[in-house]
């Protein structure tokens, strides 16, 4: 929902970034408030998961210019760990496997870091479990993922839900889901979606990188944008994203040459 | 892991040094094959002449240095230069530091101090179809009778000696040993037998024995286990023996824990028969220098065996596995999976032999080594070896060496872990894969808490 006097959580601007020196983002400017739900659009290869994945902090990528505060600091200073604690949360595309470590014991240790990091109070396995079992009704996740290593095995519905399960229980302000629909049939699509919604309150924002509309059937966005070769050329409400899956991308980069042009 | 994969991987070669000179590794042998004051014992002819003619052979063989083609990684110099005396009797232990090395799962306890025999830590369950105990004992305990041919006929014949001088050394010093002999039928699913081998450690050297005869049908569970209450160099030379008789199953769990200084040489060799099943977890954690051959040889149709290695070292230390698995008949099986976790300066070497003889058709076999490098000083070494004369055969094997994954540590990171949390988090569920399947319930939360406290230590 879009307030006029919502505050400002995610400020970027001329955000350049490279991976093995290659420039991979070449100016993004964005602006979110709390509240607000962005979809992030574009065809493969235009930067959409590697702006994910820098505002996240992956060390692969290079910030070589611009600048992102979130929440009024500099979120680009922050360490990985240090922008989770703060509230900023990234659903991957590709959920790690780590056999040998249980998704019930990683979740409770990733929760008491971040609550502890917040000065908020921790849990112990006993009063975790109850509270991760009301959170695993909200994506109809059977207690069973508890028992089993953590994404190990898990097909790509369950790999995407148990991302929103720690986005559930990290409770982030700010949550970059880079392509949590792909991979996931019509009812795993919705299940997630319906978490995703559950979640969203007028305090947080949602960014949500997708190539498809089919996902903001689900999950409405204020506002969608176009990436093409690392930057955003067009910005516009829900009915873009509508525009876009009737008539493709190229329509979208003709009109930003002929503007630059 | 970001992995290479890869059949064999030879990084640096350490090459012995120059001034190493033989006149060091013969006295040391010289010094090897010194008895202990006891020696002259009386024992029974047939052992007295296994251990002559082992006498005879060690003799004449010399040790190893880094020109042998086993042991090139694994330079034993640093054992040559220390002037080692034999242990001469039963080390003092402290009782209660004795009961922490327990695992109260196994009710049935034999403990040896610098290779004596402890009677006074023994626990003993023996009925009528389990005699546990020394050989000592086995020889002259009326109740053991019906035990002692199986004794003559295996002890001693196993593991051989002809081209392993300290297996060599071992049977030529044989004085006394951990008998485990399982009678036909018996069941022992539930009730592990515990072997403890506690070194006091002080520049002495102990031929640790273990034999283990499982009857037809029979079941049993053995931990042989190696830990250390002192600190200082000394050298543990064990030896183990397994016979396993048609469709008996043997579950062995050899625990290393010996001191950062130690030097631990072990020689595990396993004859199967028809149809019986072998699942060994060799985990080792202590020592310099380690070294373990883990031989085991299929003598009949229809066996299985599985064997899952664990080596997880830092500092300086290094750790050497060198396994083989002998398929000599038709539909065998064999899964091996080895990992190593080297930190600091640690070394890791593994060469993992497979042989499917002609005749082993339909034999089913894999195997991995899989290696993870904590730091960018740490190496590895790793060699699995196919040798496949038959023809109709599942064979595969591969190897892998790491890093920790940039993507897995970020990934945890992004939940709010630190670095080094996700780090440990990491190692932790690398080694957490070879050690939970232990059938001790006791032995894998130790083996976890170790692994857990070595991880935040000893990363540097």
């Amino acid at each position: 929902m879009i307030k006029d006097n919502a505050p400002e959580l995610l400020d970027v601007q001329g955000l350049t970034a490279t991976v093995d020196s290659r420039e991979i983002l070449r100016g993004i400017d964005l602006n979110v408030r709390a509240g607000e739900v962005h979809a992030i659009m574009g065809p493969n290869g235009s930067g959409k998961s590697t702006f994910a994945k820098v505002l996240a902090g992956h060390p692969a990528y290079q910030v070589t210019g611009g600048m992102v505060r979130f929440d009024g600091a500099d979120l680009l200073e922050l360490s990985p760990e240090d922008r989770a604690r703060g509230g900023v949360f990234l659903g991957f595309q590709y959920p790690v496997e780590v056999p040998g470590v249980t998704n019930g014991g990683f979740l409770r240790l990733a929760y008491n870091t971040v609550q502890a990091a917040r000065g908020k109070e921790e849990l112990d396995p006993l009063e975790f479990d109850d509270f991760i079992r009301e959170k695993m009704q909200l994506l109809e996740m059977d207690p069973d993922f508890l028992e089993r290593s953590l994404n190990a095995g898990f097909s790509g519905g369950e790999k995407k839900r148990n991302e929103i399960l720690q986005m559930a229980l990290l409770e982030p302000r700010l949550s970059i889901l880079d392509e949590t629909d792909s991979g996931l049939d019509i009812d795993a699509l919705r299940i997630v979606a319906n978490g995703v919604n559950q979640l969203h309150t007028s305090d947080d924002a949602i960014v949500l990188v997708t190539h498809y509309q089919r996902l903001l059937n689900y999950i409405e966005p204020d506002y969608v944008h176009v990436m093409e070769n690392g930057r955003i050329i067009k910005t516009g409400d829900k009915r873009l994203a509508l525009e876009l899956e009737d008539r493709g991308y190229d329509w979208v980069a003709q009109e930003y040459r002929e503007r630059a042009a | 892991m970001s992995t290479i994969e890869t059949s064999a991987i030879e990084t640096s070669a350490i090459e012995s040094s120059a001034i190493e000179s033989s006149t060091i590794e013969s006295d040391f042998l010289g010094s090897l094959l010194t008895p202990a004051a006891d020696a002259g014992e009386h024992h029974d002819a047939w052992l007295k002449a296994r251990r002559a003619s082992a006498l005879e052979r060690a003799s004449a063989l010399s040790v190893p240095t880094t020109r042998d083609e086993d042991w090139r990684f694994t330079d034993l110099s640093s054992l040559y230069r220390l002037q080692l005396k034999p242990a001469q009797a039963v080390g003092q232990v402290d009782s209660a530091v004795l009961k922490t090395l327990m695992f109260p799962e196994a009710t049935t306890r034999l403990v040896f101090v610098d290779g004596h025999f402890n009677t006074a830590a023994t626990s003993i369950v023996n009925d009528d179809k389990v005699r546990v105990g020394s050989l000592r004992q086995a020889l002259r305990d009326d109740t053991w009778r019906s035990a002692r041919s199986a004794i003559e006929s295996h002890l001693a014949t196993i593991a051989s000696v002809s081209d392993d001088v300290f297996t060599a050394a071992n049977t030529a010093f044989l004085q006394d040993a951990a008998i485990v002999h399982v009678a036909g039928g018996a069941q022992l699913v539930d009730a592990p037998i515990q072997v403890i081998n506690v070194a006091t450690g002080h520049e002495m050297r102990s031929n640790p024995r273990l034999l283990i005869i499982a009857g037809k049908g029979s079941h049993c569970t053995v931990i042989e286990d190696y830990v250390a209450v002192g600190g200082s160099a000394y050298l543990t030379n064990s030896v183990c023996e397994i016979v396993i008789a048609p469709d008996a199953e043997v579950r062995h769990v050899k625990l290393q824990r010996e001191a950062d200084t130690a030097f631990h040489i072990a020689n595990t060799t396993v004859l199967m028969q028809a149809d019986s099943r072998y699942r060994n977890w060799s985990v080792g954690v202590g020592g310099r220098i380690s070294r373990h051959n883990l031989n085991v040889v299929q003598n009949g149709t229809g066996i299985d065996c599985e064997m899952h290695g664990l080596a997880m070292i830092s500092g300086r230390q290094l750790a050497d596995t060198h396994s083989s698995v002998d398929h000599a008949f038709a539909h065998g099986g064999s899964r091996q999976v080895h990992k190593t976790i080297a930190g600091g300066s640690a070394h890791a070497v593994f060469n993992g032999k497979i042989l499917v003889r002609e005749g082993a058709q339909q034999t089913n076999s894999s195997q991995q080594s899989r290696n993870l490098l904590l730091s960018p000083r740490a190496t590895v070494d790793t060699k699995p070896q196919l040798e496949i004369f038959a023809d109709d055969v599942k064979c595969a094997h591969g190897a892998t060496v790491g890093q920790m994954d940039a993507d897995e540590v970020f990934y945890l990171k992004s939940r709010g872990l630190s670095e080094a949390a996700a780090r440990n988090l990491l190692t932790y569920a690398f080694a957490k894969e070879v050690v939970e399947h232990i059938p001790v319930a006791s032995v894998v939360s130790v083996l976890e808490s170790h692994i857990l406290e070595q991880t935040r230590n000893k990363e540097a």
